[in-house]
Parts: C-alpha cells; structure tokens; sequence
C-alpha cells in the first residue's frame, strides 16, 4: 500500500503512529485485530520500520551497524553477512565507518535489513531517497518477493514505482490547512 | 530468518557497542576524569595548601567533583540515538526496553563512573585525605556513581527531544543527587572520625537496588515520550 501526498499532508506522522512510536488523538491501530498499544510486543515481532532517520551509527562500519540490528531484534547475528552486502553492493566498503559513506550507500546499510528480517509487515517512510535507479529497481524486486511470500508492505514515496505492482493501493492524504 | 529470544545477546550488544564507540571517540572517557583532576588541583591553589584544612574538605571536594563529572556525560547518554533513529529501532525491537536501557545505563557508568572510582586513591593524595577516610570514599564512590547514572538517565530521557535540553536535564537531576551526597559525604566524615559507616553504606546501597529496578522503567517510559 502506497501511502501519497503533498509535504506537510502527515505522512511520516501517520506512519509514526502505525507503527505505535506516537499516539494518535482518536483511534486506535488494530494489528490482526489486536490493539497495538497493548499487544506491542507481539506486533513488534511482526513489524519491520525504517524512517527518516534510518537508525545506522555513523561511526560504526556497515558490518557492525547490520550485526547489531540483527541482535537488538534476536537474528543470529554470526551467520555470514557478505553474500548480502555483496548483493546490495556494499561488499569492500563493510570495513568503512559509514560516515565515510556517500548518503545513497548510508541508505543500502539500513536497506539491508529489507533481506534479514522474517517481518510480516513493512513500514519505509522514502525508502527511495538518495538511492540510484538500480539502486530503485533492486529495492522492488524485493517488494516483490516480500509480497508473494504473503507480506504487506506500507510505504511512501514521491517516486513513482517502476515495477507493476497488481495490487497495489494508493491513499492519498491532503493538506488541511 | 529465525528468531531467537536471547536477553543476554540484547543486552552485550547495546552494552559494547557504546563502550565500542566510547573507546572510538576517547574523549567520552578521558573528558570525565580530566574534568575530575582539574577541580580537585584547583581547590588545593584557590583554598591554600594547609594539609588540616584540605583533608577537612576532601570528602566534599571529590564527590561534587564526582557529581559534576558524571552529569558531564548524560546529555550525550541517549542523543546520537535519538539522532540517527537507533532509538526507534530500539523500541520497535520485540524486546523490553527497560533492558536496553539498563544496558545503556550500565555502559555509561563503566565509561565515567568507574574511571573515577578506580582513580579516586591517586587523587586524594592531591588532597592529602586520611588513609582511614579513603576506604569509605572508594566505597561510597562504588555505590553512588551508578546511582548517579540511573538517576541522571531518566533527565536524560526526558530532554534527549529538546534542542537545549542540557540546562533543563541540571534542574531536573540535581535535586535527586542531593540525597546521594548528604548520605555518602556523611559516611565519609564518620569514617574519617573512626566511627562505624555501615548505615550510610546501607542507605547508599538501598537507593543503589531500588534504582536498578525501578529507574530503567521510567527511563523507557521518558524515551518513549521523547521519541513520540
């Protein structure tokens, strides 16, 4: 589900609140019929979010900053990370701290997560931002498996998406004034 | 992708990641304790250097500059997560962040507090403090720092969103220390008089129990308004 609309419109707030880090004025989010707010851990288990501020430490290295995701969330984290960074072209910068990194390759580092989580549910506010097109496609691609493994993926961008998705549903919030 | 629900991996690794970039950028570590020797020589030039006097005012000296040293690190405690959007991560983890938190409090005071515990008999030969008084200032030192840090955690907490939240973390967190310092400045003066200082010692160590178990759920709780 893409969720659109002009800058200001709420986006990101609407995110924040599905994903249970603000609360909402009225309402409540429902997550396989349970609340959020008191069944936050099992939604947690379920529920993968990367925003604005994608959570990579600039002083650490891409090895260091995906190992310690996979630990605070209870991944193993000594499976071999390489063939990974290879695939989102990482390999030879994993000894790099990331602040070194160009912003495009600060993204990939939290992208990654995208390919080591068992999370059925996605929430990327501009997972696009600062990436190049193959960059944009390679990320769909992954859309794509996500979904046909029975995912959902909630999502905004002002970029259009290249790849088909069939169903693919757009919720357009407008700015009030 | 298995899960495996591990509280010891959760915590090693928010704890050594912060001592690993504590150790990255030194001045996390060294700034503290240079802060500490810098008060303590001072005081000896600005009071005089009568021996009687100074062994006098030691036990005093040394726990504000403990104090003062401490609080020195908290603003940075929770803020280049909250920056970088760790802190995020964090909570939509699946595990309790009371945990994570605990941790991070932990690493804290291994980064400040225990540098100066452990260089607290080299100092007091600045200050020219009583063999007998030594003992109960590492002592009291031992257990009030990590009070300190737990204390100081939650103003952390709850400021970490503020653009100046420095100034407002001092007002909330300085009334609270003031009850670790009358209790452990007094072990020390009673101990420097040759008098049994178990009950401050006690005191000292009740406040210690009840803060780990109460302050890492407050400091989620200030987090979680914060990051909101």
């Amino acid at each position: 589900m893409q969720l659109a609309g002009p800058n200001g419109a709420g986006k990101t707030s609407l995110l924040r609140i599905i994903a249970g880090f603000a609360m909402a004025d009225e309402g409540d989010v429902l997550f396989q019929d349970r609340s959020i707010t008191k069944y936050y851990d099992e939604y947690a288990q379920e529920l993968l979010f990367i925003g604005h501020k994608t959570g990579v430490n600039t002083q650490l290295t891409a090895l260091e900053n995906v190992a310690f995701w996979l630990k605070i969330n209870g991944y193993d984290s000594k499976q071999d990370l390489y063939p990974i960074l290879a695939k989102i072209g990482l390999v030879g910068l994993e000894d790099v701290p990331v602040r070194m990194l160009s912003a495009g390759q600060q993204r990939r580092v939290a992208l990654v997560r995208l390919w080591l989580n068992s999370a059925k549910l996605w929430i990327l506010d501009e997972p696009f931002t600062a990436l190049d097109k193959s960059g944009v496609a390679f990320l769909q691609e992954r859309f794509v498996e996500h979904l046909n493994a029975g995912g959902a993926i909630l999502l905004t961008t002002h970029q259009d998406l290249t790849t088909h998705f069939s169903d693919l549903q757009t919720v357009t919030l407008e700015y009030r004034h | 992708m298995v899960k495996q629900h591990s509280y010891w991996q959760l915590f090693s690794a928010v704890f050594s990641k912060d001592l690993k970039l504590a150790f990255r950028q030194r001045a996390e570590i060294v700034n503290p304790i240079l802060f500490f020797l810098i008060v303590i020589t001072l005081f000896p030039l600005a009071i005089g250097p009568e021996p009687g006097l100074l062994a006098r005012m030691a036990p005093g000296i040394i726990w504000v500059a403990a104090l003062l040293s401490t609080m020195l690190g908290l603003d940075k405690l929770f803020r280049d997560d909250y920056h970088d959007g760790t802190l995020e991560q964090l909570i939509a983890s699946s595990y309790p962040l009371p945990l994570t938190v605990l941790a991070k409090v932990a690493a804290h005071w291994v980064i400040t507090g225990l540098p100066l515990v452990l260089m607290t008999p080299v100092f007091a030969l600045l200050l020219n403090l009583e063999s007998s008084a030594l003992l109960a200032t590492v002592l009291t030192l031992l257990l009030g720092t990590p009070l300190l840090s737990f204390i100081g955690a939650i103003g952390a907490g709850l400021t970490v969103g503020l653009q100046k939240g420095g100034i407002l973390m001092s007002l909330l967190v300085l009334p609270l220390y003031i009850p670790v310092l009358i209790f452990a400045t007094s072990a020390i003066d009673t101990s420097s008089m040759e008098l049994a200082y178990s009950g401050q010692l006690a005191i000292l160590g009740a406040m210690l129990i009840v803060a780990i178990i109460a302050a890492p759920i407050a400091i989620s709780s200030a987090l979680k308004v914060s990051v909101s």
